[in-house]
């Protein structure tokens, strides 16, 4: 047992707490937002002395293989920090909305990245539900935070949904427990592997129901009724945070379990791959048509990061190393780049009051900056090089062709082709449509300089992807030693 | 000599222009139509100089640059020219930068105009000299945004054009093609481990996932819509019509070659056994073009739409060239490329100065601008008769080579008469070509021209350029073939015949 395996996420407990109490007794409540950004830097201090002092060997697991701290799990930590920097970053403005409960705004993005943290590193189904619950009960009181129908029907569809989804879940995990006798990831890897080439349906099934749990966190159909709803419904920076932070953990927790615990034999892995590679091609064909029709830009979003839950299940769907580190170096593009949508869009909606993509008629002329931000973002959605969304996809989809899922990969291309249609014409309405007003769209330096770094990680990620590649594919060596 | 990175000079000295554009106050329209004319000469300079001093004895690729970009996917920034690249490198440098004269008089935001016109040539030249496919891939798609640009900002607007809607379906009917261009890269670089399309050239393929012809096919499709091959045509008139005057001369001049090229380097010399088993059906197609084409030609009456509709006709020559599996044939099946993209640049190039001296664009409304025009009216019916391949110019020697080639050939069945069928294209040609010239300047003069004036001097230099190129390389057409020879030598011994 060794604690300090664990002093991120106890770093970041703590900065939560900081920031609740600190509210009660500071008036300006700015001080709110730099204390948890800068707070965030203890955490990545923490990441940079666990690894220069990891032994070779290295012995990364900790409480009885509870959690594992190794690099998979610090990669995805490290994502999410930098992800939830970049949120508190973006939300200067929009906490003007519920003055009284700034603290425990920032307190919540905190703790929720904590539980996210925490499931990157779960070793265990026990503390990956746990995690997972952590995670889930911040988001569901944040995404109702704006109080008012929108966000409250949106807060409650989410919790009802989540519930069921965890309920869903634990019934999984309860199955597999019944068939292995145990929890521990590797202990059930063991378990299934001892069996030998016994198929047992109920072990099948446990999966099923483990793939409709964790389907909900990643957004991917058919479970993803919630998403349009919710993304509409909550406070925008909330939205964009749910998009990617709850994505990444989701899929981080996938991978860890499926390529952990049904790692072996084929037949297992032929069988959560095929639902994999169905559920992806299924997810970013709705996703994509439902997104032409879109006139809200969070809607068409919302149905956007369904789509792309279907791109990364087509590198989950390629086993493998190149599979795997395909899914990181995807979520991590995604990441960037569907946070710099949502800032500019904040910075855009904050002024406009709206969300509606007609009312982003000429935004270039009238905040040029933050438009060229959006479109870059939306280009690199689409996977138009050289961003880091054209290198994902590409990654990701030849790690698909060399596993032989040629089909998927052919069904994921012609779905770029749709979803250009409906991100570039975001970028039509921003540069060819008139302004609706002259009024310049200005936003605060904080929402720029966090626009400013999620381009800028899309761009350089575009150009230069060989040092991400090379983290992932580290990150993904755990799995196959 | 070697050691000077001369491709990307010529590469990315109009993206060094763009960002240099992008720091002029954007009410300067002179300094940054200046800064853009400085940068693409440069980079013209250094094609022309590249062209003189290539080794015309030595084999393979020259002027190379490599070195490793991705390594976890094999993935390099890899450039250099042979026979087949170079000319077309030099044709992309030449149009591009005799484009920044063509659209002197860009008065709607001419920042942002030069900006996308710089780098659309940067991609179009990056597509022809990379040597690595996923390169070659990255460039082909980065093209995709600029255009977008120029056609739906700066095109016709309604009621004339739409510009929108062709810009739109531009785009998704490229990025159609290049998705399934995609999916057939990857299982290329599957089969084959490695994205350096010289090597791929070299060493015999083995499928290991889907058979060869159908990577073949994904592959062709890209290219075929690029071309544009009948029957996948249809963006292609829309576009060129739509879009400004000197988006066309590149679109119609080097864009649509980059499908040629492609077909060329990419699905002829990596897949030779392929080319040759469906040469008849793809025959068939090239020649379906021409003769369709032609026809759809001669029914149109608006001038623009007309040199649009030609394209696809032409066109229909390269294939039919390339199929026809031939030295003679392949050859002449580029230099058509090179041909095309010099007499149809400047056919648009005509056609936007009708348009911006009267204003109308429609055949009937025209009439007798000879009088009133005369300098156009010459340089118009040079470029006329070069399409229809009149002798003493670069499209009788492009056309006469390719249907030797395709005549002589031996790799088809039924070759001679294919050749044949696509012989009656020239006359077609003829036809629509010399009735669009009579009826724009030969007929009664119109008063209403009266007060039109000719082209002025800064609008004489870039056709004045052009006709010097078809007059130089119609009357010595051995400066482009013997080039253009070196690299289709080793793609055709790869053939086997």
């Amino acid at each position: 047992m060794n604690l300090f395996m664990l002093a991120p996420e106890l770093s970041l407990f703590c900065l939560a707490i900081l920031v609740i109490v600190l509210d009660l007794f500071v008036e300006r409540k700015g001080l709110l937002q730099t204390v948890s950004f800068v707070g965030l830097i203890v955490p990545v201090g923490l990441f940079v002395l666990l690894l220069i002092g990891r032994q070779e060997p290295a012995d990364t697991s900790t409480f009885n293989g509870m959690l594992l701290v190794d690099s998979f799990s610090l990669f995805f930590k490290f994502l999410l920090v930098i992800i939830a920097a970049l949120v508190v970053m973006f939300s200067t403005e929009y906490v003007a909305k519920f003055p009284r409960f700034q603290g425990e705004y920032y307190g919540l993005i905190l703790f929720s990245t904590a539980g996210m943290m925490l499931m990157a590193s779960s070793g265990e189904l026990i503390s990956i539900y746990i995690a997972l619950e952590l995670t889930s009960l911040s988001l569901y009181a944040l995404v109702c935070f704006l109080k008012d129908n929108k966000s409250t029907e949106a807060g409650l569809k989410y919790l009802l949904l989540g519930s069921l989804s965890s309920a869903v879940l634990l019934y999984g995990m309860a199955l597999v427990f019944g068939i292995t006798g145990t929890t521990n990831l590797a202990g059930i890897a063991k378990a299934i592997a001892a069996e030998g080439t016994l198929r047992n349906p109920a072990l099948l099934m446990g999966m099923t129901l483990l793939v409709a749990g964790f389907g909900f966190k990643i957004a991917s159909v058919p479970f993803q009724m919630w998403v349009p709803d919710v993304y509409e419904g909550a406070p925008t920076p909330i939205t964009g945070f749910l998009s990617v932070a709850s994505k990444a953990a989701g899929f981080a927790v996938v991978l860890r379990v499926f390529y952990t615990a049904f790692g072996s034999p084929d037949w297992v892995v032929s069988n959560w791959s095929t639902l994999f590679a169905i559920l992806g091609a299924v997810s970013m064909t709705f996703g994509n048509i439902v997104a032409l029709t879109q006139t809200n830009i969070k809607r068409m979003l919302a149905y956007s990061s369904i789509a792309h839950a279907g791109y990364i299940m087509v590198g989950l769907a390629a086993v493998g190393l190149a599979g795997s580190s395909g899914v990181i170096f995807y979520l991590a593009g995604y990441a960037m780049t569907n946070l710099g949508a949502f800032i500019a869009i904040v910075a855009i909606s904050e002024r406009i009051n709206s969300d509606q993509i007609n009312d982003y008629a000429g935004m270039a002329k009238r905040s040029p900056l933050v438009a060229l931000g959006l479109a870059v973002a939306l280009l690199s959605l689409t996977g138009i090089p050289p961003t880091a969304g054209f290198v994902g996809k590409l990654y990701v989809f030849n790690a698909a062709v060399q596993n032989g899922l040629l089909w998927v990969v052919i069904i994921a291309v012609l779905n770029t082709v749709v979803s250009a249609y409906y991100y570039l014409r975001v970028v039509r309405v921003m540069y060819l449509a008139e302004p609706a007003s002259a009024e310049k769209v200005g936003a605060s330096g904080t929402v720029n300089a966090a626009l400013f770094l999620a381009t800028a990680a899309v761009v350089v990620i575009g150009f230069v992807p060989a040092p991400l590649i090379s983290a992932a594919e580290a990150a993904a060596r755990v799995f196959r030693p | 000599m070697e050691s000077i990175p001369f491709l990307s000079l010529i590469l990315f000295f109009p993206v060094l222009g763009a960002v240099f554009i992008a720091f002029l106050p954007k009410d300067n329209a002179r300094a940054i139509k200046i800064c853009a004319a400085v940068f693409t000469f440069v980079s013209v300079a250094l094609a022309i100089l590249l062209f003189i001093i290539f080794d015309r004895s030595a084999a393979g690729a020259q002027f190379v640059e490599r070195m490793s970009w991705i390594p976890q996917i094999d993935v390099e920034y890899y450039l250099g020219v042979d026979g087949l690249n170079l000319p077309l490198v030099l044709l992309t440098a030449l149009l591009g930068f005799l484009a920044v004269f063509i659209s002197w008089h860009v008065k709607v935001r001419p920042k942002e105009y030069f900006i996308c016109l710089l780098l659309l040539e940067t991609s179009i030249l990056g597509v022809f000299a990379s040597l690595d496919l996923f390169l070659f891939f990255l460039f082909w798609e980065v093209e995709l945004f600029p255009m977008y640009l120029l056609i739906s900002i700066w095109g016709t607007p309604p009621p004339l054009g739409r510009k929108e809607y062709s810009a739109t379906k531009y785009v998704l009917y490229t990025i159609f093609g290049s998705a399934l261009m995609l999916a057939g890269i990857l299982t290329l670089y599957f089969s084959s481990g490695t994205f350096d399309m010289l090597a791929m050239g070299q060493g015999a393929i083995v499928a290991r996932l889907i058979p060869l012809p159908a990577i073949f096919f994904l592959l062709f499709t890209a290219y075929a819509i690029k071309l544009p091959m009948f029957p996948q045509h249809t963006r292609l008139p829309d576009a060129q019509t739509d879009a400004p005057t000197a988006v066309s001369v590149m679109l119609a001049g080097v864009l649509i070659k980059m499908g040629g090229y492609g077909i060329i380097r990419i699905c002829v010399s990596i897949f030779p056994e392929v080319a040759r088993q469906y040469a008849p059906l793809l025959i068939a197609l090239g020649v379906i073009s021409v003769i369709y084409g032609a026809a759809v030609t001669l029914r149109q009456t608006d001038l623009k739409r007309l040199i649009a509709y030609s394209s696809v006709s032409h066109m229909g020559y390269v294939l039919l060239g390339v199929f026809a599996l031939s030295t003679a044939s392949l050859t002449g099946a580029s230099l058509q490329m090179f041909s095309h993209g010099i007499v149809t640049g400047l056919l648009f190039a005509m056609v936007g100065l009708v348009y911006e001296k009267t204003h109308v664009r429609h055949l009937e409304r025209l009439g007798g601008l000879a009088r009133q025009m005369p300098i156009v009216a010459v340089v118009f019916s040079i470029a006329g008769l070069a399409a229809l391949g009149l002798p003493g110019t670069i499209g009788f020697a492009a056309e006469f080579l390719t249907f030797i080639g395709a005549f002589t050939s031996d790799a088809v069945v039924g070759i001679r008469l294919w050749t044949i069928l696509g012989v009656t294209g020239i006359v077609v040609t003829a036809g629509y070509t010399l009735w669009m010239l009579q009826r724009t300047f030969y007929t009664e003069p119109r008063e209403q021209f009266n007060g039109v004036g000719d082209a002025t001097w800064l609008e004489r230099f870039p056709i004045f350029v052009l006709v010097g190129v078809i007059m130089l390389t119609g009357i010595y057409p051995a400066l482009l073939t013997e080039v253009f020879q070196m690299g289709i030598g080793p793609i055709v011994r790869h053939l086997g015949f």
